[in-house]
């Protein structure tokens, strides 16, 4: 029998290409090596599933077994890859040593942590994963108060989430606006406002430099001396690409692991997307691109030959308070953002100097543009 | 009226609301949604949406 393709890693991109690649190929062998349960759920619903009234095991859609069964798969639950072997065609992993025929890697972004001074900087939580979600969720039960860093998001999705189950939300960010990085000046104040209208506290402008423990909870200490008090801090700053096992192994890694447009890394056997996947460039560790990558990827594992294509992809930010869809001009493009009030809700256009749209934000029943503006931009890839 | 969920992504299809943005019209139930139809948010097709009950 001859080796069998191996994915790592059962989140979105690891089941959306071997949910892709089964509806080609039915037979040939498939192993998923899983650092965590392999439940099959969906992760954008973590940051909305409290207002849903939804406990976190809730949100599996299937397990390691059911997948299994679905997939005809070989999964491998709570094993962690310990080093790729690219010239025996081997992955070495907690649970031994297999040899692939294709090797698929969808690893996935560890949050960043950001380092602070105090008793209490270790149990800061991040949320991106179900087992992380599980702990967060245990351990908000009887708590009225969350301290939300960052203000990007996913900090604001949460807030939006904990302030609609009746818990007091305090947003810190460097920043002086939410979504720093994506909007612009007027929607940023809308989102800013929609969100302190429901109960969020913010604190932009602001880092924390101190935790400690306080009472039953804790006390942050901010950059400006001014003290915090809170019950659960949550932390969600960002992600960071995991590719310390394909650097070793010699693979191309920039911020994420380097691959073409067929999401090849540099040894052809060896493909990557999602959150740990440098696409000629772009890390975007969104749902819709992940999806197109994936079934670019599953063709390709196939036996045909074909490019990922990028069209502009918008957004879509779970904060209810405040209906929100975004799709940011590339990184390094030169605009002008016009933002228009239009009554049901913000419009704000980004074009470039000879008129061509670049991007745009829309908040409230201007959502509906989305499709039609998204048609305008220029491919992203 | 039914609702169907994506389950990847969270985005709900309301049968009463349809989707006027994409030609989809107020009342299409689910059944009349054309098979190569995908989600707004994630691009899945109808295979990966799921029925909510309401």
């Amino acid at each position: 029998m001859s080796d069998p393709v191996i994915i790592i890693g059962s989140g979105v991109g690891g089941y959306t290409v071997a949910r892709e690649w089964r509806k080609r190929d039915k037979e040939t062998a498939l192993m998923i090596i899983s650092a965590d349960g392999a439940e099959s759920y969906s992760k954008p619903m973590l940051s909305n599933a409290l207002d849903k009234g939804k406990p976190a095991d809730s949100l599996v859609m299937a397990d390691a077994e059911k997948m299994a069964d679905n997939l005809n798969a070989d999964i491998r639950s709570r094993v962690r890859l310990e080093s790729i072997n690219p010239a025996q065609h081997s992955v070495s992993t907690t649970a031994g040593e297999f040899t692939y025929s294709k090797l698929v890697l969808s690893m996935g972004a560890n949050p960043i942590r950001l380092v602070f001074k105090g008793n209490a900087a270790n149990e800061v939580l991040s949320v991106n994963n179900l087992d992380d979600y599980r702990l967060f969720r245990d351990q908000l039960q009887g708590k009225k108060q969350v301290t939300i860093i960052g203000a990007g998001l996913i900090g604001c999705e949460f807030a939006n989430d904990l302030c609609n189950n009746d818990i007091k939300v305090q947003v810190i960010d460097l920043s002086p606006q939410p979504l720093g990085r994506l909007l612009p000046e007027k929607m940023a104040d809308a989102v800013k406002q929609s969100l302190a209208d429901l109960g969020v506290c913010w604190y932009l402008g602001k880092s924390v430099s101190e935790i400690n423990t306080h009472d039953s909870g804790y006390r942050l200490t901010l950059d400006d001396g001014s003290l915090l008090d809170t019950e659960l801090i949550l932390s969600a700053v960002g992600l960071q690409p995991v590719t310390e096992l394909a650097a070793t192994a010699g693979f191309d890694v920039q911020r994420g692991i380097v691959v073409n447009r067929k999401l090849q890394t540099s040894d052809s056997d060896v493909y990557a997307l999602g959150d740990c996947a440098e696409v000629e460039g772009l890390v975007l560790p969104f749902i819709l691109p992940l999806m197109n990558a994936a079934r670019t990827l599953a063709a390709n594992l196939a036996g045909d030959d074909v490019e990922v294509s990028y069209p502009a992809m918008p957004v879509a930010v779970k904060t209810p308070a405040i209906p929100l869809v975004i799709c940011p001009p590339s990184a390094g493009s030169q605009g002008i953002w016009t933002e228009t009030d239009m009554g049901v809700g913000i419009q704000s256009l980004c074009h470039s100097p000879s008129g061509d749209l670049l991007g745009f934000a829309l908040s409230g029943a201007t959502v509906s543009k989305k499709t039609e503006l998204a048609k305008q931009i220029a491919h992203w890839l | 009226m039914k609702k169907w969920l994506c389950v990847v992504c969270g985005f709900v299809y309301e049968e009463a609301a349809g989707l006027p943005e994409e030609g989809i019209a107020a009342g299409t139930s689910w059944d009349d949604i054309p098979d190569d139809w995908e989600c707004p948010d994630c691009g899945v097709g109808k295979a990966d949406f799921e029925m909510v009950e309401v």
